[in-house]
């Protein structure tokens, strides 16, 4: 299969399958209690394979297809570059060596997982990945100043998104389905055909 | 307490198993810990291939581990193969279910993509990606809250949510590399500060 035609920007490209490999190795590696809060930061400002405004485009379609957002994006990169070969060798690179950590983390798990201090290491840790989410919302709450929607109407989105799926409990389907759709609506009517 | 299962596991056996994990990939909106539910009522209350602790200790191992969250998956069909008491039948499992929870849904998120690169100029198209920007926004705040706020713990829990404010602020503001924040938070947890 042919790689996916290219829009002339000024941002990088990655050079090569093994340089897919090892930037989504490193991206993976990072990743303690799930991958999305490196992935901003590894791919936007690190290779600067992508800018802000595109990591919320592909995100939202990495977030809309079935499969774990993190996966789905590291095909879609691969393939933007170099085809089936790219989103192959950007998934190994997502997977190979977590695997291999995860099995040799499972085979010692039985014998200090209920050592209190690794306990509250983990605690400890949770925190510091909840922080890290928050402080990639901020980052990326500022490409909404050229969102179509304008402003107002973009935190007004959000905040029912967040009601919806914090307080009430609904589920993401339901959220991206119900909201997602009225989002899209407003943007449809709003840019030029 | 339910004991460990020893299995004898069949082809046929596998095959189901390889079947099952195909059509909750397809599902799997939001992620593959969506249907963890789903996995746990197949694995552990009708086919009996895996006990409790097993099913739950898979889920938090890789928690713990860096990497994506999915690999639960494979933690999963590793420890199916190892109830029937092999290292290479384990590893086999792992095959198993990682392959049948990345094949439909990577498949059908390769071609969204490049019909969504290739239209990229279609009003649909542009509709859609920036239509959904607060969304995704909004649900990586979601995201935080719930892993912030997921403590039974009142007497210390305002420490928790001090060292995630001081951990957004660190980041959103400034330089610093997020594992020296994720080593911090590990050390205070270790000893009992947070």
């Amino acid at each position: 299969m042919q790689p996916l035609p290219q829009t002339p920007t000024d941002r990088r490209q990655p050079k090569s399958l093994a340089d897919l490999f090892i930037a989504f190795s490193v991206l993976a590696l990072q990743g303690f209690g799930g991958v999305a809060v490196v992935a901003q930061h590894e791919l936007v400002e690190r290779t600067r394979w992508m800018t802000n405004e595109e990591f919320v485009e592909e995100w939202a379609v990495a977030q809309i297809m079935p499969g774990p957002n993190i996966v789905n994006m590291s095909i879609m990169i691969g393939a933007r570059s170099f085809g089936v070969p790219g989103a192959l060798a950007a998934l190994a690179g997502m997977l190979s060596i977590p695997l291999v950590l995860v099995l040799l983390l499972a085979l010692v798990y039985s014998r200090y997982a209920s050592h209190p201090d690794v306990v509250g290491a983990m605690r400890g840790m949770g925190a510091v990945v909840a922080g890290m989410i928050f402080a990639m919302g901020l980052k990326l709450s500022s490409t909404m100043k050229t969102n179509p929607l304008g402003i107002p109407l973009c935190i007004a989105l959000g905040v029912a998104c967040f009601i919806g799926t914090v307080l009430l409990r609904w589920p993401l389907l339901y959220v991206l389905l119900g909201l997602g759709t009225v989002s899209c609506l407003l943007t449809y009517r709003r840019i030029k055909p | 307490m339910i004991a460990t299962p020893i299995l004898a596991m069949h082809p046929t056996d596998w095959l189901s198993l390889f079947g099952h994990y195909l059509y909750l990939s397809a599902l799997s909106v939001g992620g593959a810990i969506t249907m963890a539910p789903e996995m746990h009522r197949y694995l552990v209350v009708q086919q009996h291939w895996l006990s409790d602790a097993q099913f739950t200790s898979s889920i938090a191992i890789a928690q713990a581990a860096p990497g994506p969250n999915i690999l639960f998956v494979a933690l999963l069909g590793w420890n199916i193969g190892l109830n029937t008491g092999s290292i290479a039948v384990a590893l086999f499992g792992l095959c198993i279910t990682m392959t049948g929870i990345l094949i439909p849904s990577s498949t059908m998120c390769y071609l969204a993509a490049r019909w969504g690169h290739q239209n990229r100029d279609l009003r649909a198209v542009r509709a859609f990606k920036q239509g959904m920007g607060p969304i995704v926004i909004s649900l990586l705040g979601a995201t935080g809250w719930i892993l912030a706020s997921a403590h039974n713990n009142p007497a210390k829990d305002w420490r928790m949510w001090l060292l995630t404010a001081a951990t957004a602020l660190l980041i959103w503001r400034g330089k610093i590399h997020l594992l020296w924040l994720l080593a911090a938070g590990a050390l205070l947890g270790w000893f009992g500060i947070v």
